[in-house]
């Protein structure tokens, strides 16, 4: 007899059940729901208009009236973060989606066909894996002109080859399972099977992936933002934030801090986020906590 | 006096009692035979004795081997007994070796770790306990590592490695269900040896009455954590005292009923196989020189007619489910043809095939890996029905799916369930479901029932016959195990290397053998009637 443990089987309340007790889930969870609600809010309500500058408000300290104080054009900080964060959400959400809706595609298939298709394909991935993905990204702005679409884009073709290579290697760990065989032996073709049998069992994969891309994308977005190839002005973005703070970090520190620590919770409550989740669904992390 | 004495053990893990006053003793020299099914607590007893047991368990009870109480000693203590007084045989050769370290170093970590000896005195016993295993350091030196060696080999290196130190007691956890019979009889013969040699008890824990009868000198009976029977071997399984050890007993010998038996030749043959061949790129040995390749399947004919059983047995290796993935179109020939219905189905394309799946179906091994775990029943067990050219309804598909389910003894309410809510005997009606849910002509059946214990193996064998008769399907069967072979079919194929190198019928061939390889596959089966004989002759 084979050391039959018997793991708990997995039903949608047992997962809800055991979401409910993971620490790091239950904090990424609050802190990105935090900031997606912020960034919703934004749109119908900020405290103050970020497209009105007010000069004689500039580089006030926080305070009552303005939180997070202002920057040197009077314009609120809380403000300009709460904006920004629809900004960088944007931006990282459709990234992923690139990277998801074209990797993924591309790593199932390379799996599914494998020999030679694969090796082209994978090769392919490898060269776009090989350029440094922020200094590229800087190259395509460079090109396009900078802009939120083109940040998009540029980030977005970076998380192609991370998609691909997180699918092909769930796909290759269960296409030699034998309920694959039983589909083949049953008709089905590669692309039915990678739809019906593929794709849900390398979900978890992928929902883990996709979490901690979406931090990158956030702190990419912030990267291209800061030496101005990202959102253009009067759109507020983190990065372009910081970068305005830059040379006033002594007369108005607060000018940094709080963007600074807004790209510093959020990427922190994704991550937190990522792990909670591979935690819950890892079946071998199961009985430790 | 005893050497393991394990009294009124309980356990439980959480909640869940696993154990219910287990008793049990093995003297010096002795082997005992611990029998039961999956979930019967076997495992869990050898781990109890071992205390390698999971964090949640609670033992109670008595537990001594050797004068000391296990179940008060430290971990120190425990960790001075393991692979010294105590060794273990796990089931599993392929993972019970760590692939990175040579074979020479896991035998002789042990013995470094306990005498304190130096690496090349180590590694000296190392080498003769190799030796003695069957391992020679001329052919198989220690620098090896276990993926350079087959199953067996590898199971004789664990075996050394538990033996290496001369343990008071081997506890061997199914030691040889994973290898093929003729392995099983001379790891089998290895470990009795050993016993004779150094007086060692052997607690010999294993789901097959067969093997247990050849090597037990005493049996206990598990089940549900509970002790059924115990004692004498020969004396316990002749007489039969317990209806629970009846029903394990018959149900290894089990035989359904067939009244119907087809001969070959009589029809037109729905399967033909020519001169099929199979080769695998073999390893490349230099950088300008072609790699030889590996013919895992040399030149094989046969053909099945309709509503004919036919088993092809042999060792593991030999090319068995090679052949089988082939004739069913997941794999191609090299050479040959392969014909089914009178179409050649070798080189079509997939869409061609379509007609010819409708009508070939395939049951596996393991009912745990042939389902996927994210779907449920009624999608599983209907996507054979993709093949056909008219796709039913959504409500015409439900009615199939539950008149399938009903042929193979499951209910209708089972459509909405997943597959781990199933238990592995369930999930090979399953399996049979999804394989007849088309009417197939021919299903072939990659050691179906090996995974499975006695009594659902007698279950299952029982439905593939009534299926036979019933809707006059034809099988191939792929096995080992020559009670499966005799059971359910009419004509028998032995292969050997690649090659068939007997055929006829069943009884004649299993009863007769005439070549090397079918010789030594019968006369490594385990047969309980055999061995209850040879046992209570041996007592006179």
């Amino acid at each position: 007899m084979t050391l039959h443990v018997d793991i708990p089987e997995e039903t949608l309340a047992s997962i809800l059940a055991k979401a409910l007790r993971n620490r790091s889930f239950l904090i990424g969870l609050a802190i990105t729901a935090l900031v997606a609600a912020v960034a919703i809010l934004s749109y119908v309500w900020t405290p103050y208009d970020v497209t009105r500058l007010v000069i004689s408000d500039k580089t006030q300290s926080p305070s009552l009236a303005h939180w997070f104080g202002t920057d040197h054009f009077g314009r609120d900080i809380l403000s300009m973060i709460m904006v920004g964060a629809r900004n960088s959400i944007a931006v990282a959400l459709v990234a992923v989606g690139i990277g998801m809706g074209v990797g993924v595609p591309l790593g199932a298939f390379a799996a599914a066909r494998g020999g030679l298709i694969d090796e082209v394909l994978m090769r392919m991935n490898d060269l776009v894996f090989a350029f440094p993905a922020l200094l590229s990204a800087i190259m395509i702005t460079a090109i396009f002109g900078p802009g939120a679409i083109n940040a998009i884009i540029a980030i977005g073709i970076f998380n192609i080859p991370v998609f691909a290579r997180v699918a092909r290697a769930g796909a290759l760990a269960i296409w030699p399972r034998e309920f694959i065989l039983a589909a083949r032996a049953a008709g089905k073709g590669s692309t039915l099977i990678t739809i019906e049998h593929i794709l849900p069992n390398i979900a978890t994969l992928l929902l883990v992936q996709g979490t901690i891309q979406f931090a990158l994308g956030i702190l990419a977005e912030a990267g291209l933002s800061y030496v101005g190839l990202g959102a253009q002005p009067p759109m507020p973005s983190w990065g372009r934030m910081l970068f305005d703070a830059q040379t006033r970090m002594v007369v108005a520190p607060w000018m940094a801090i709080f963007p600074g620590m807004a790209i510093v919770v959020t990427v922190l409550g994704l991550n937190l986020l990522g792990d909670g989740i591979a935690d819950i669904l890892d079946p071998k992390s199961r009985r430790q906590r | 006096m005893s050497l393991l004495e394990i009294e009124n053990l309980s356990l439980a893990i959480g909640d869940t009692p696993i154990l219910k006053g287990v008793e049990l003793s093995v003297a010096p020299g002795e082997v005992m035979g611990l029998v039961g099914e999956s979930g019967s607590g076997k495992s869990m007893t050898a781990l109890t004795v071992m205390q390698l047991l999971p964090f949640a368990a609670r033992a109670t009870g008595r537990v001594t081997f050797d004068g000391i109480d296990i179940l008060a000693a430290s971990e120190d203590q425990m960790c001075a007994l393991r692979g010294d007084d105590i060794g273990m045989v796990f089931q599993e050769p392929m993972t019970a070796l760590n692939p990175v370290k040579t074979i020479g170093e896991q035998v002789a970590e042990g013995i470094r770790w306990h005498t304190r000896s130096s690496r090349a005195e180590a590694e000296d016993r190392a080498r003769k306990m190799l030796d003695r295993v069957g391992l020679p350091a001329a052919l198989f030196p220690l620098s090896r590592y276990p993926h350079e060696l087959s199953g067996g080999q590898r199971q004789r290196v664990v075996i050394a490695i538990a033996c290496a130190l001369k343990p008071k007691l081997l506890i061997a956890d199914e030691p040889t269900t994973a290898l093929d019979v003729v392995l099983q009889a001379q790891i089998l013969d290895l470990l009795r040896d050993l016993v004779a040699e150094n007086r060692m008890g052997l607690l010999l824990i294993s789901h097959d009455l067969a093997v247990v009868t050849e090597m037990a000198d005493r049996i206990t009976i598990l089940r549900h954590g509970e002790v059924m029977e115990a004692g004498d071997t020969a004396r316990t399984l002749s007489e039969q005292l317990h209806p629970y050890t009846r029903q394990l007993a018959q149900a290894s010998m089990h035989v359904p009923a067939r009244p119907k038996t087809h001969a070959a030749g009589s029809a037109k043959p729905l399967l033909q196989v020519e001169g099929v061949t199979r080769d695998y790129p073999g390893r490349r040995m230099s950088l300008f020189k072609r790699a030889t390749p590996v013919r895992a399947v040399d030149d094989v004919s046969l053909s099945i007619a309709p509503g004919q059983s036919v088993a092809l047995v042999g060792r593991s290796g030999c090319g068995k489910s090679t052949l089988a993935r082939m004739i069913l179109a997941l794999d191609r020939s090299t050479s040959g043809t392969i014909r089914f219905r009178g179409e050649t189905i070798t080189g079509k394309s997939e869409t061609e095939l379509k007609p010819a799946r409708r009508d070939m179906q395939v049951v596996f091994q393991d009912p745990y890996g042939s389902f996927d775990p994210r779907q449920k029943v009624e999608k599983l067990v209907a996507e054979p029905l993709h093949v056909l050219d008219k796709k039913p309804a959504p409500a015409e598909r439900r009615e199939m799916v539950a008149h399938a389910l009903h042929e193979v003894g499951l209910g209708p309410r089972d459509m909405d369930k997943y597959p781990h809510e199933f238990s592995g005997g369930q999930r090979q009606r399953l399996s049979i479901a999804r394989a007849i849910i088309t009417r197939p002509k021919l299903v072939v059946a990659d050691e179906p029932v090996s995974a499975l214990d006695v009594s659902i193996r007698a279950q299952i064998l029982d439905l593939f016959a009534e299926l036979n008769q019933k809707l006059g399907i034809a099988y191939l069967f792929i096995t080992h195990d020559l009670t499966v072979a005799r059971a359910i079919t009419d004509e028998v194929l032995v292969m050997h290397d690649g090659r068939i190198v007997e055929r006829g019928m069943t009884s004649e061939v299993l009863d007769h053998p005439q070549s090397e390889a079918a010789k030594a596959l019968v006369a490594a089966a385990p047969d309980l009637h055999r061995a209850i004989a040879r046992r209570l002759q041996e007592q006179g």
